[in-house]
């Protein structure tokens, strides 16, 4: 049984209990416990179920490397599945379910496939499930999707809020263990900036556990001094509960910070912090690696440093009996915090030929039963430890004796984290003496100015012991300071390292088997990757079948590729695989470490960006006016236009229907303050807009409007608009809603990179001005109810522009038309947008007073065979296509997609071109249909020779009109196509002009 | 002025913020583009607001009234909505024929007041600025973005920041300030 211990427990608080609940079962622990350690003091050692087998699993480790313990955290829109039960603090009401267990964590029917385990090699799906073809997706693959996969993802949108911070740094200090303390101190004590960010919410990391002094000092008092020091300095800023996550280019860095497990809604949860940093520091520390012998995955055995967490930080005792197993001298460690706890150490079988360091002598004189050269030949109990069989490292397993036990703590030697060092292309080398692969410091990842960005600290960098972890700091933290500060590190930084005293340890010995002699039946038992569910004989198999490259054999066997990342497989799994093949361990190498170390919530990748400010919506002056009535919107860009303004019950048909009919037979009028304007100005403005437009604009009398194209270099048109003469030297060009931006962004490419010798400056002035058309036959009476400026037809003729007082606001107003009807277009300044909205509303209101939308107004256009970019055009369309050579100025000697559309592909006659089309019934078009034609291509798909651009039903006309490119259009007048539909009906429709009402343009010049 | 200047909360009624937002409705612009090495620009800009030509991205203020550089070839001018026609006659006449842009942008922008209390921790969740303040001094304009708009700001001597962005975005603007102004989430930085 695993219980809490009545005494001890340095990070608990045994005054504030708190209530949790684990797979419906109502528990306690106290505040300062991770809900691994409140599990194991509720003698919950079963805790999930194996991926693949479905073995009963116990807690393993104590921190972020944890295989096993992952649980389904909260409930509804707070669920988050997959959390690791070692990192995650306990909070009162927590409730944890477990996973990847049916119908239940003790009886798990799943189970039957550890049972067939020899019948579910490696590579067992890529064999069996080949052939037949169509079975994979109809039948296997549904299968093992669903019993495949940890956890199971929410089903509600997350409840939480997130938010982001960016952050600079001259050093950033990744790690709050001693060697980043002193790291941190070291740099800040020059004047530096420094970010110390730990992981966990407590500091100091495993010194205090490991019972290290320093400078004189028990560790957790001198972390403590150390932790007040870097506090009250205005230049660090400690970041406990964050998560380095990532480091990337130019030392850019991702950090994930948790402020509350459990916060109060509206608030956020946790926040990612996106930091630049000089120089950081991987201060990591490192991961101690699991033993391979057989049943080593059974709940009850633990790495030994998790073990002496639990009994340390959270007085929690495995069990009264445990025996250590290991290769080195640290687990000895173990064996004392349990001895001091009045636990019991059964036997310590230490797999080295001898043990006769410090520490063994240690546990020696008080009375344990050290045994050398032995090994665990397989761990006895199902749902946890019952006894352990001892047995010959050097031998095959035969069975020595039998120690009944209820807990084993095994060390296989200790694998820096190197992540941070790899992230951004740091390398390793392979430390022969000490068996593990640490940062080479001669090939570190390099940033903006060419130097090492990362530097490696303390255990991270491969400096185990104490003392040189605590050297290695401080020599990291004035490193980096001197490197990415802006002062010497004489300035300031104190030359002297803190020292740390603590036992010295005899090396190891490398055992990726235990026994080194077993064979394939004790293998088959021997985990290498817990979480996936790869053991020794997976690898060995792999290495059989031909995979020699440890990224292949990692694919094949999925070892390592589930949530842990291998952290406590890797190291192993490939000592295995350079065994099997007889290749030397550097040979083999690792597979490539990439970000984030642990996972992230997806919601604070997102940050602030849901619900109302998921992207910014751009509103017009006029915005409010339309919602308040109701308006049915379109998203245009950023912006929301009105689609259409249903009355009472009506349709969006029927709305758009009458908005039409008021504009063509009365007035209406439209809010098309989302049109780019764009202010072009200098003695260079016309020569510039002749180069920009197909078309001439230096010519352009003052006072008047012309309508131009614009195209991209390749010919094809890009955008259209009205451009006004405002003066001699200044232009004002309208640009389409969507098109502002980059046609501003395009003018000043061409300006600051091309023509930069060109005196032109221009100015986006979209929003400065509310514009409002008012259109239709009574537009004229309307504006003549505001008064202030001559409107009349020989005042203020079609395609010229005035400037005056209407009503009151100071105006420019367009004679221009979108609709073919009698048009103005008024821009005021956009404060006063809303307030000449209203009044023309109310000089309508003799006629109607009809707001339209952007339906109708496509509608208007599409009776006058108006083409609209992004209809018409899709990027392979020119002006030439849409009959718009009048529009194209054949005298000038170059624009912008003169010489693209002198090619022979945009000359061709075959190409297709802008047509008008009636249906023969008078039905709708479907939009973007095709029209076939005879014979199929060489994918044996249909010919085509043309498709639907704009297609609607014509209030004006009662039947569908629709515009559409089609092979040499304009010479098949009168011709019949057929557009097949998709409920196989073909439609047969007539070519004709695309201008279907009033083709002499009379009603817009009145 | 006939538009109302209040836009609506995204926070609870009632929310705490850890600082003070508010929209200055009534703020004018002039988008100057010109040489700004010439005599004629420095002294339309002296006619206009009666500062100096701003230094590389720092803001001259006299009063009410100030210049912000914005780029190698444009200023800012900030003054009071009713001098913004007068001051467009001035740099008129300061400029004469010299090759220039001027505009009214009092109504293309929309302006925030952002005070009381940890500003730059609240513009650090949303802007990807060094915001320490021996980085970003007061008298210094920043040109970068607000989550996903188009932004300048400024700090002032107390602290106080001037935050300018697109009117049509404005309502987008006030959301992520407020949502970021939660006193329970001010993070310890910048520093």
């Amino acid at each position: 049984m695993s219980t809490r211990l009545a005494t001890g427990g340095r990070l608990i608080d045994r005054t504030r209990p708190l209530g949790f609940s684990f797979d419906g079962a109502r528990l306690r622990g106290y505040a300062g416990d991770t809900l691994a350690s409140a599990l194991l003091a509720n003698d919950r050692m079963l805790v999930g179920r194996s991926f693949k087998y479905h073995r009963p699993r116990g807690i393993l480790a104590s921190g972020a490397e944890e295989p096993n313990a992952l649980l389904g955290l909260g409930t509804g829109a707070r669920f988050e599945p997959n959390v690791r039960a070692t990192q995650q603090p306990l909070f009162e009401g927590a409730t944890a379910t477990s996973q990847n267990a049916w119908p239940s964590l003790a009886f798990d029917i799943g189970i039957l496939n550890d049972l067939a385990a020899r019948l579910l090699p490696a590579g067992f799906y890529y064999k069996t499930f080949i052939h037949p073809r169509p079975f994979w997706k109809h039948l296997f693959e549904p299968v093992i999707r669903r019993a495949a996969g940890l956890g199971r993802a929410p089903r509600e949108a997350d409840a939480d809020r997130y938010e982001q911070l960016y952050a600079f740094a001259d050093v950033l200090v990744a790690g709050g263990g001693v060697a980043g303390i002193a790291a941190a101190l070291a740099a800040a004590a020059t004047g530096a900036r420094v970010i110390l960010a730990e992981q966990t919410a407590h500091w100091g990391g495993r010194a205090p556990v490991d019972g290290d002094r320093i400078d004189g000092q028990a560790a957790a008092e001198w972390v403590a001094a150390a932790l007040a020091r870097l506090g009250a300095m205005p230049n660090v800023t400690l970041l406990p509960r964050t998560m380095v996550a990532g480091v990337y280019d130019h030392g850019y860095v991702l950090a994930e910070e948790t402020l509350a497990d459990d916060p109060a809604p509206g608030h956020a949860r946790r926040r990612l912090w996106r930091i630049r940093a000089r120089r950081i520091i991987a201060a990591t520390g490192a991961i101690e690696r699991p033993l391979a012998f057989a049943g080593n995955d059974r709940p009850g055995v633990m790495l030994a440093s998790a073990v002496r967490d639990y009994v340390v930080n959270w007085a929690v005792s495995p069990g009264d009996r445990t025996v250590i197993v290991t290769n080195n001298d640290d687990a000895y460690r173990t064996a004392l915090a349990l001895l001091d706890a009045g636990l019991a150490v059964p036997a310590i079988l230490d797999a080295r030929p001898e043990a006769t360091g410090a520490l063994p002598a240690a546990l020696r004189a008080r009375g344990v039963r050290v045994e050398a050269g032995r090994a665990v030949a397989r761990v006895l109990g199902r749902g946890r430890v019952r006894a352990v069989q001892t047995c010959l490292q050097a031998g095959e397993g035969a069975v020595i004796d039998e120690i009944p036990c209820e807990a084993v703590a095994m060390s296989g030697g200790w694998s820096p984290v190197v992540h941070l060092w790899s992230h951004c292309g740091g390398k390793l080398r392979w430390d022969e003496g000490r068996a593990m692969f640490a940062p080479d410091p001669a090939r570190p990842p390099t940033g903006a100015d060419g130097a090492a960005m990362v530097i490696a600290a303390g255990a991270a960098s491969g400096a185990l012991h104490a003392t040189d972890c605590l050297r290695d700091g401080h020599e990291a933290g004035r490193r980096a300071a001197a490197e990415g500060g802006s002062m010497p590190p004489e300035a300031a930084s104190p030359a002297e390292a803190p020292h740390a005293e603590a036992p010295a340890e005899a090396p190891l010995m490398p055992v990726w088997r235990m026994p080194q002699g077993a064979g394939v039946r004790l293998a088959a038992k021997m985990w290498l990757d817990f979480q996936n569910d790869v053991k020794v004989s997976d690898v060995e198999l792999a290495a059989r079948e031909g995979y020699q490259s440890v990224e292949h054999a990692k694919r094949y066997t999925t070892l390592g590729m589930a949530t842990d990342q291998g952290k406590t497989s890797n190291i192993n799994g490939l000592a295995v695989l350079a065994g099997a093949i007889d290749a030397p361990i550097p040979a083999v190498g690792t597979t490539t470490f990439r970000p984030p170390y642990t996972p992230v919530v997806i919601g604070t990748l997102a940050g602030e960006a849901r619900g109302a400010v998921f992207q910014p919506l751009r509103r017009t002056p006029i915005h409010g006016w339309h919602e308040a009535r109701g308006a049915h919107w379109e998203p245009v860009g950023q912006w929301r236009r009105p689609y259409c303004f249903p009355q009472g019950g009506e349709s969006h048909a029927d709305a758009v229907r009458r908005e039409v009919l008021a504009v063509r037979n009365a007035v209406g009028l439209l809010d098309a303050s989302t049109l780019g304007k764009i202010l072009v100005k200098g003695p260079d403005a016309g020569r510039f807009l002749d180069m920009l437009y197909t078309g001439v604009m230096s010519t352009l009398p003052v006072g008047k409007c012309r309508y131009g194209l614009m195209c991209n270099e390749n010919g094809f048109l890009s955008d259209d608009g009205v451009v006004a003469r405002l003066s001699e030297d200044t232009f004002l060009c309208h640009t389409t809603s969507g098109g502002a931006d980059r046609i501003h962004g395009w003018m000043e490419d061409w300006l600051q990179c091309e023509w930069w010798d060109w005196k032109v400056y221009t100015a986006n002035l979209t929003e400065q001005y509310a514009q409002i058309a008012v259109v239709g036959p009574k537009a004229r009476a309307v504006l003549e109810g505001l008064g202030g400026i001559d409107v009349s037809a020989e005042a203020f003729p079609f395609m010229a522009w005035v400037e005056g007082t209407l009503g009151g606001i100071p105006a420019r107003i367009y004679r221009i038309s979108f609709s073919g009807e009698l048009s103005y277009e008024i821009a005021v300044p956009a404060a006063r947008g809303l307030e000449l909205w209203e009044r023309l509303m109310d000089a309508a209101a003799p006629h109607g007073a009809t707001p339209y939308g952007t339906e109708a107004l496509h509608v208007l256009r599409a009776e006058k065979g108006f083409i609209m970019i992004g209809d018409e055009t899709d990027g392979t369309v020119t002006p030439q296509d849409l009959n718009l050579g009048w529009a194209i100025s054949k005298k000038k000697a170059d624009y912008l997609g003169k010489r693209g559309q002198e090619r022979s592909f945009l000359t061709h006659p075959d190409r297709w071109r802008l047509v008008g089309l009636e249906t023969l019934d008078g039905s709708v078009l479907p939009d973007g249909a095709y029209a076939v034609a005879e014979g199929t291509n060489a994918n044996g798909q249909r010919n085509t020779q043309g498709r639907v651009t704009s297609t609607y039903f014509s209030p004006t006309l009662g039947r569908g009109i629709a515009m559409g490119l089609i092979a040499r259009g304009p010479e098949r007048m009168g011709e019949v196509v057929g557009f097949p539909t998709l409920d196989g009906r073909v439609v047969q429709a007539r070519i004709c002009d695309p201008v279907f009402y009033d083709k002499a343009g009379e009603k817009q010049n009145v | 002025m006939s538009e109302p200047a209040t836009l609506t909360t995204v926070t609870p009624a009632g929310a705490a913020r850890a600082i003070a937002i508010a929209r200055l409705p009534e703020q004018g612009m002039i988008m100057l583009r010109a040489d700004l090495g010439a005599a004629a620009t420095k002294k339309a800009v002296k006619a206009a607001v009666g500062t100096a030509m701003p230094a590389l991205r720092r803001i001259e203020a006299a009063g009410a009234r100030a210049a912000a550089w914005m780029s190698p070839d444009e200023v800012l001018l900030l003054l009071p909505r009713a001098e913004v026609d007068a001051a467009l006659a001035a740099i008129a006449k300061a400029m004469g024929t010299a090759h220039h842009l001027a505009a009214d942008v009092s109504d293309a922008r929309a302006v925030f007041a952002l005070s009381d209390g940890p500003v730059r921790a609240v513009l650090a969740k949303l802007c990807p600025v060094d915001l320490s303040p021996d980085r970003l001094p007061p008298g210094e304009v920043r040109r970068t973005r607000l989550a996903q708009i188009a932004c300048a700001f400024w700090f002032d001597a107390a602290g106080a920041a001037t935050l300018v962005t697109f009117r049509s975005v404005a309502q987008y603007a006030h959301d992520l300030l407020e949502l970021s102004a939660d006193p329970a989430a001010v993070p310890p930085f910048p520093r």
